[in-house]
This record gives structure tokens, C-alpha cells and sequence, in this order.
């Protein structure tokens, strides 16, 4: 398909690599209202069959409902509250496991010792579902934040550990070749092609990481905390108030998707080449 | 390690090479080979011959089991800035716009004296106004001319070239033949050419280098007695043609019967 007639395209005065033109995904505004559509019928029939006392709507709350309790709870700086001490935690827990995640596969990718020594204990470990580490967390390291913490980085770094393991070991011989022509080598192979090469597959696996982190928040949490969207959670159980659970619900939903939308995008710059998926040949 | 150099052709000499690889391949045996400053040579062969493993050797990035190569008086034990490669595939870094994958191997050098070579390259391999693209904008033929840039603006004096236009169709390869020679012809590095193309090699070589497998070695030499620029339809090129042809016939008949013999001693 790159194998045109036509060697030669209109002249290109810019001197910023030009962009592709595609149309974004989900650029048009019928797509859009396609998506949406569902869960809004679903949303005001919900609201509308409480309204003429079709249910009582005391299991499951209608909107609007939720949405004065959500703004109660924002109000009161509570919702902030608990919204940056979840946060604080996933951050601190993505952190320590991005970093382990990172050397571990990095190690394991470029070495095959290190492989040999290392991966068979951690491929292991994986198989233990991470939940069940979380009583002898707490036995370790007590029962507040370094127990949550531990338990949210174990969650964020397999698929860390994982994605650059395999995308080093998978990095093109032959566009390893071309640095060693021009005679790169140690840090200088790594910078130049290791690096920029396992990028678009170390993006994927940091979001990965980043969803188990928001997965594993909640189970850390629901381990005894007196803060945190989790607590709200268990709070809202125990005192049988649904509304808080959902509203709770939605801010998890708000931040896991803020995050990965930021972690997206300060990765964007450097994956412009990249063109997602329909990329042409590479 | 010193810097990019002028680009002066240098004499290559391949001596008494031999490689065998860790699994026991037999890949090379005793091949010797002086290849004079400004030459061309194409080395033409089937697959398995161990063309491509020579052209690995003498590019620094393979070791010889036995034997050595020189580039002037210099041993090649890695890769040299004086000896050039371009591969079959272009190989270009898809993270990189099209000039800087062409700067790729000079960034030792002064940003302006940098872009200044990237610019004049690009526009000789008439791709001046491609610089800021990517990769994926390019057709098959353009990321070939983009990898003859990238190896030309580090200025080689031994240029290697492993079956580089193989991949591309036969419009965009006789225009990037008559494209190498011109280049060629402007600094006239010595240049190897892997090939298993007859008409590329009598198109650009002085001497074909015929090679046959199990182990790989020299059949024949056979030099190119055509006056340049050369005509593919003129009555000379037709002789020479049959000339290495039937040169040709001769080894490849030698090398049925070796494979007759690999053949029963595989079973």
C-alpha cells in the first residue's frame, strides 16, 4: 500500500512534522450521542418510574438524588476529602510500583540471567491472587497507609513488570542493528533505540498498572480506613445510605478516568509518530 | 574513536575469512577478497551462500571465526565510521521525522554543519522537501532513498550494500540503480553490493563475485568489461550478460550436485 507511482507530493513548507489526517474516533457528534444514549433513557426512565412511585428508589436511588448528595458531599469538602486520600494513595502505590515494575523488567528484558534468576519467582508470585497478600500486609506494616500502599503497588506492578519485560524482549533486531552501525552502545543504544522503541508498549502497560492501582485502592480500604472513597463505600453499607455508594462510585469513575486521561496525554507528545493503530508500515 | 571522516575511498581486503557459527554452521570458509578504492563489486549467489554473512563480517557488526578485514590499514572488529551499510529493509527509527533519522549517525557534529549535510542529502536523494515527515509517510522507494541518505551523510569511504533494492518493485528499483550510481559517482566510495539480481550487478558492478554455499566460498570472479554509463539494451550488456550467465550455469551445476549431497545427508 506504501508503494505509490507518484514519488513526488505537493511541496510541504512546514517545518513541524506534519500530523496525520484521520478523523478522530469519536469526532462525530451522532457517534457521540449514539454512545450516550443508553445510559441517559436508562437514567431518566430510572428517575421517572420513582417519580410516579413505581419503586421506591430506596435500594437504588434516582439521580437526582444522587446528585444532591453528591453535591452535599461536595459542599462540605467532604467528597475532596476522601477523593485526595484515595488518590494519595494510588499515587504513592502506582509510583513504588511503576519503579519496581520498570528496573525488574528492564532487568529481565535485557538480561537473560537476570531473567533466568528472576522472572520464574515473580511469574510465581503473580499467580497468588493479590487480594490474599493483604493479611499478612497487615500483619507486616499495620493496619494504615503503608499496608494499603504495598498492596496497591503489588497490584500495579506485574502488568508494569510484564509490559517492559516483553517489550524489550521484542524490540526489532534490526533497528537494534542500525544503532550498532553507528556504533551506539550502553547507555547510548539504550537512549536512542531501546527507549523510544518499547515506548507505545510501556504507555499501555503504565495504564494497565494504573487501572489495577484504582482496582486494588478499593480493596485496600475496604480493609479499615477512616478516609477514602472506599471508606465512603463501606460507610455508606453500614449506614444504608446508596446514595452515597453510587455518588462515591461515580468519583472513582471521574478520577480512574482523569488519571489515564493524563497519564495519556503527557505521553502523547512522544507518541506522535505512532498514529495509533492504523498505522501504515513501520 | 574518531569522528565521521572525509569521505576518500579507502581499499578493502577481506583475508582468509571463515565463520562458523555457534549452532556449527559452516557459514563462510577461507574467503579472501581485495576490493580497490572506488570500486564496485556485486557479490551474487543463492540464498545460503554466506553473502550476507561476509557483508555482516565487514561491516563490524559479525565476527569472523578465522581470518581478518581490513578498511585501509585499519581492522575491522566493529563497526567503523568509515564503512557504511544500508540493509535490505530501510530500516528507518519510526520515532524519527525523516531528517533526523538521517542525522542519526552524525550527531557528533555541529547542529549547523549537521543540518547543512542532512539538507544537501535529502535534496540529492530527491527527497529535499521530506525532511519533517515521519516514516509511515514514505513509500517502500522513498524510506530506500532516505536509508542511502542516512548511510551517505556520515560520508563512508566503504559503502555495503545487502540486497538493497530486493524488496521493491522494478520501476522504483532500475530508478534507484541509476540513483546509487550518480551518488556514487560524486565521492566514489568503495562500494560492495550483495545481490542475487544478474542485470542489478552488470548494471552497477566492475567485478562480480559468484559464491557458492556449503561452505560458503568464492566460485569466480568474473570483471565487467562495460564502458559507463552502461545500456541495458545494448549489444554489449547482451554478451556480458551471457558471459556470467554461462559462468554462472557452470557453478551452479557444481552446486546441484553438493546439494544432492546435503540433501541425503539431511535425511
Amino acid at each position: 500500500m506504501a508503494l505509490t507511482a507518484s514519488e513526488r507530493l505537493p511541496q510541504n513548507p512546514t517545518l513541524q512534522p506534519t500530523s496525520p489526517r484521520r478523523e478522530t474516533q469519536t469526532g462525530s457528534p451522532i457517534g457521540w450521542g449514539l454512545g450516550i444514549l443508553l445510559p441517559l433513557t436508562l437514567a431518566v426512565g430510572w428517575e421517572f418510574a420513582v417519580w410516579y412511585g413505581l419503586s421506591s428508589g430506596r435500594l437504588l436511588p434516582p439521580p437526582s438524588r444522587i446528585f444532591a448528595t453528591f453535591k452535599d458531599l461536595s459542599a462540605n469538602g467532604e467528597l475532596l476529602r476522601h477523593a485526595l486520600a484515595t488518590s494519595a494513595r494510588v499515587a504513592a502505590g502506582f509510583g513504588l510500583g511503576v519503579l519496581a515494575g520498570t528496573l525488574l523488567g528492564a532487568a529481565t528484558g535485557y538480561s537473560t540471567l537476570a531473567s533466568r534468576v528472576v522472572d520464574p519467582t515473580l511469574q510465581g508470585l503473580r499467580s497468588i491472587p493479590s487480594i490474599a497478600w493483604v493479611p499478612l500486609f497487615i500483619l507486616w506494616l499495620g493496619i494504615y497507609e503503608a499496608s494499603k500502599v504495598t498492596l496497591i503497588a503489588v497490584g500495579v506492578f506485574f502488568p508494569v513488570y510484564l509490559g517492559v519485560m516483553g517489550a524489550i524482549a521484542s524490540v526489532d533486531r534490526k533497528i537494534v542493528e542500525v544503532g550498532r552501525i553507528f556504533r551506539l552502545s550502553g547507555p547510548a543504544l539504550v537512549g536512542r533505540i531501546l527507549l523510544p522503541a518499547i515506548l507505545p508498549a510501556y504507555v499501555v502497560a503504565l495504564r494497565g498498572g494504573l487501572g489495577l492501582g484504582w482496582m486494588f485502592v478499593v480493596a485496600a480500604e475496604f480493609m479499615g480506613a477512616s478516609e477514602g472513597l472506599g471508606y465512603l463505600l463501606v460507610d455508606g453499607q453500614q449506614l444504608g445510605k446508596p446514595d452515597q455508594i453510587v455518588a462515591a462510585i461515580i468519583a472513582f469513575a471521574v478520577l480512574g478516568k482523569l488519571a489515564d486521561g493524563l497519564l495519556a496525554a503527557a505521553f502523547r507528545p512522544f507518541l506522535r509518530w505512532q498514529d495509533a493503530f492504523q498505522a501504515g508500515p513501520s | 574513536m574518531s569522528a565521521p571522516s572525509a569521505g576518500s575511498a579507502a581499499t578493502l581486503a577481506i583475508d582468509q575469512v571463515s565463520k562458523t557459527y555457534a549452532n556449527g554452521t559452516h557459514a563462510l570458509h577461507a574467503v579472501s577478497l581485495t576490493v580497490s578504492a572506488g570500486e564496485i563489486v556485486a557479490v551474487i549467489g543463492g540464498s545460503g551462500c554466506g553473502k550476507s554473512t561476509l557483508l555482516r563480517i565487514v561491516s563490524g557488526l559479525d565476527q569472523p571465526t578465522a581470518g581478518d578485514v581490513r578498511v585501509g590499514r585499519r581492522r575491522i572488529t566493529q563497526p567503523l565510521p568509515e564503512v557504511g551499510m544500508i540493509f535490505q529493509e530501510p530500516r528507518l527509527l519510526p520515532w524519527l521525522t525523516v531528517a533526523q533519522n538521517v542525522a542519526f549517525g552524525i550527531d557528533s557534529l555541529p547542529r549547523a554543519e549537521r543540518d547543512d549535510r542532512v539538507a544537501a542529502v535529502l535534496d540529492k536523494v530527491g527527497l529535499a522537501e521530506y525532511g519533517p515527515r515521519w516514516p509511515r509517510e514514505l513509500s517502500g522507494g522513498q524510506s530506500q532513498r532516505v536509508a542511502i541518505a542516512r548511510a551517505l551523510v556520515a560520508r563512508p569511504s566503504v559503502l555495503l550494500l545487502d540486497e538493497p533494492f530486493s524488496a521493491l518493485d522494478a520501476f522504483t528499483r532500475l530508478d534507484l540503480q541509476e540513483h546509487l550510481l550518480d551518488l556514487w559517482a560524486e565521492t566514489r566510495p568503495t562500494l560492495v553490493l550483495v545481490t542475487h539480481d544478474i542485470d542489478e550487478a552488470l548494471l552497477l558492478a566492475d567485478r562480480i563475485v559468484v559464491m557458492r554455499p556449503d561452505p560458503g566460498r568464492i566460485a569466480i570472479t568474473l570483471p565487467i568489461n562495460l564502458p559507463r554509463p552502461r545500456d541495458r539494451l545494448s549489444a554489449f550488456y547482451e554478451d556480458e550478460k551471457r558471459r556470467v550467465l554461462r559462468a554462472l550455469d557452470e557453478t551452479l551445476s557444481f552446486r546441484h550436485t553438493r546439494k544432492v549431497e546435503v540433501d541425503s545427508y539431511d535425511i
